[in-house]
């Protein structure tokens, strides 16, 4: 019975995906994407995948959605069609398709307990976060501390990204474009300024639940910092972009982005310093096992920090640009 | 005794609140105007809403998961109707006036 | 091969057919935000993969639960992966964009062809 519907879902994804290429709108396009990765966020649900669901939920159907559109109103809504060069890029793309279904009848079959991606790794990281660390939530711990130095790198990208954009729209707009500060949003729409005002200290506590239960549910800081992101740019849309920037000015935005992954960086050398090697949790407290849920949780906060302040920045940097009349 | 029969009520409100979702998704198809059609579709949001989490709460017993079943009840019935209204609102205010003759272009 | 093995099989093929729809749109489109969304298919499709690959039959998310024992999880370590790929996703999406808003204020128009005529 949960194959038919794992199927009736994946079928689903290959419609949306369709519809998207086909569409010529590009409004039509951006809110199909948005249901597309809802769709994989329930496929990745009912693939046992609950961390990496909520964060395709959070990020992909959320913030991707509002960075589309932020991006669309600066620039055009309808796209050309052109004939030339389809049928070349057809026969290219169905040569792909029938390659990659040929090699995928050697994969060992779904479900197999097997197959060798669950031989090596796996079972000893299922087996050792009881003894290292002591909190349910396996893949926190993979995250933070097995492989903690992904999660560092990553949290420079989401930096790095952030800095990207605010240098890219940094400049000067051409003539001819205005930009009202006092632009009120949706003040005089009465409905869903009621509504968000009831919505956004739920949103906010619920992005702060999601933080500090990472290690005991799926949750963790990067779902956390798209929650409460998405807290914020509902407020900016009730009330008009110039007051969440008022609420949250851009020091302080830029504060937290670099805080968390100053803090990131700062727990790593603290272990260093303390006498083990670089993020190295044990060393952090006398006993090695609540050494490391101190790390975790730490460094959990500092990502956090980080992708809340980035995706901030990135909406002020879209919303705040000067657009043509 | 009463397992069973809390059972077969939960059953029937899941039925009922599918067979809502189906209406829903019928009108939102055939029906010729874009208001009727989010009239349509907006009985999803409530009606089905409020039918398939009732037989979802019956089934989960009186435990935590009823209680947070029925904040994300409470969470779509404020959001999603809200969500109708702006669409409404934003199609009356660019221009769209609620006829019930003409049969709009698809996008 | 009995028709529960197809459908195993099932999963991988609908992420051949993203895959090469993502493809195609970046490919054949010559609007650059089109393009841009069909990047951003084209790794949703690749997610599929990975975590197709972590589901153990009969398991659970990997949540160890206290005192319950012989507990069968799904493989924990591509859940990893894939989200740390993800928030990088939604890192290059939000520069590209930025890239093609400045394109679009510098030439006037986001079709590709027009911009490499207006070069």
């Amino acid at each position: 019975m949960i194959i038919l519907f794992g199927l009736f879902l994946l079928s689903l994804l290959v419609i949306t995906a369709l519809a998207i290429v086909r569409t010529e709108n590009l409004f039509v396009a951006v809110m199909l994407t948005s249901i597309f990765s809802l769709l994989m966020a329930a496929n990745f649900f009912v693939l046992d995948a609950a961390d990496v669901a909520l964060t395709e939920a959070a990020v992909g159907a959320g913030i991707t959605t509002v960075i589309f559109l932020s991006a669309l109103a600066l620039t055009a809504e309808s796209e050309k069609t052109v004939q030339t060069g389809k049928r070349m890029a057809l026969v290219v793309v169905a040569v792909l398709a029938t390659l990659i279904i040929y090699a995928t009848f050697d994969k060992p079959r779904l479900g197999d307990p097997e197959a060798p991606v669950h031989q090596h790794l796996a079972p000893w990281y299922l087996e050792n976060t009881p003894v290292y660390m002591d909190f349910p939530n396996v893949v926190t711990a993979i995250l933070g501390s097995f492989r903690g130095y992904d999660t560092l790198g990553e949290v420079f990208v989401v930096f790095a990204a952030c800095i990207g954009v605010l240098f890219i729209l940094g400049v000067k707009p051409p003539e001819g474009r205005i930009y009202d500060p006092h632009a009120s949003g949706l003040r005089h729409h009465l409905i869903p300024q009621v509504v968000g005002r009831l919505l956004i200290p739920f949103v906010v506590l619920f992005g702060l639940y999601v933080q500090f239960h990472g290690e005991y549910g799926p949750g963790g800081g990067f779902q956390a910092g798209a929650l409460i992101a998405s807290g914020v740019i509902l407020y900016a849309l009730l009330e008009g972009e110039a007051a969440a920037l008022r609420a949250l000015p851009q020091p302080v935005l830029m504060g937290l982005v670099i805080g968390g992954a100053c803090l990131y960086g700062a727990v790593g050398l603290l272990c260093m310093l303390l006498g083990g090697n670089f993020l190295e949790y044990s060393v952090l407290s006398s006993n090695t096992v609540s050494g490391q849920q101190l790390g975790i949780l730490l460094i959990e906060a500092g990502v956090g920090m980080a992708v809340c302040g980035a995706l901030l920045s990135i909406f002020h940097a879209f919303a705040a640009r000067p657009r043509r009349l | 005794m009463i397992d069973t029969a809390v059972d077969i009520l939960s059953w029937m409100l899941l039925f009922l609140g599918g067979a809502f979702v189906i209406i829903g998704g019928l009108g939102a198809l055939r029906l010729p105007n874009f208001y009727t059609r989010l009239h349509a579709a907006s009985l999803t949001e409530t009606m089905a809403t409020i039918l398939i989490f009732a037989g979802m709460i019956l089934q989960a017993g009186l435990s935590l998961a009823a209680l947070k079943l029925a904040a994300i009840m409470l969470f779509l019935l404020l959001t999603a109707p809200t969500a109708s209204y702006a669409l409404a609102n934003a199609a009356l205010q660019s221009g769209m006036r609620p006829e019930a003759r003409n049969r709009d272009e698809t996008l | 091969m009995n028709l529960l093995e197809l459908l195993g099989y099932f999963n991988y093929w609908v992420f051949a057919i993203v895959l090469t729809v993502g493809l195609y749109t970046v490919i054949a489109k010559v609007n650059l935000v089109k393009k841009l969304i069909g990047l951003s298919i084209f790794q949703s499709a690749v997610f599929l993969m990975y975590i197709t690959m972590d589901k153990v039959e009969g398991g659970t998310a990997p949540i160890i639960q206290k005192g319950v024992e012989n507990q069968v999880f799904s493989n924990p370590l591509p859940q990893v992966l894939i989200l740390t790929a993800i928030v990088v996703g939604v890192s290059t999406l939000a520069l590209g964009l930025a890239i093609v808003v400045r394109i679009f204020e510098a030439y006037g128009t986001i079709e590709e062809d027009e911009i490499l005529d207006a070069d």
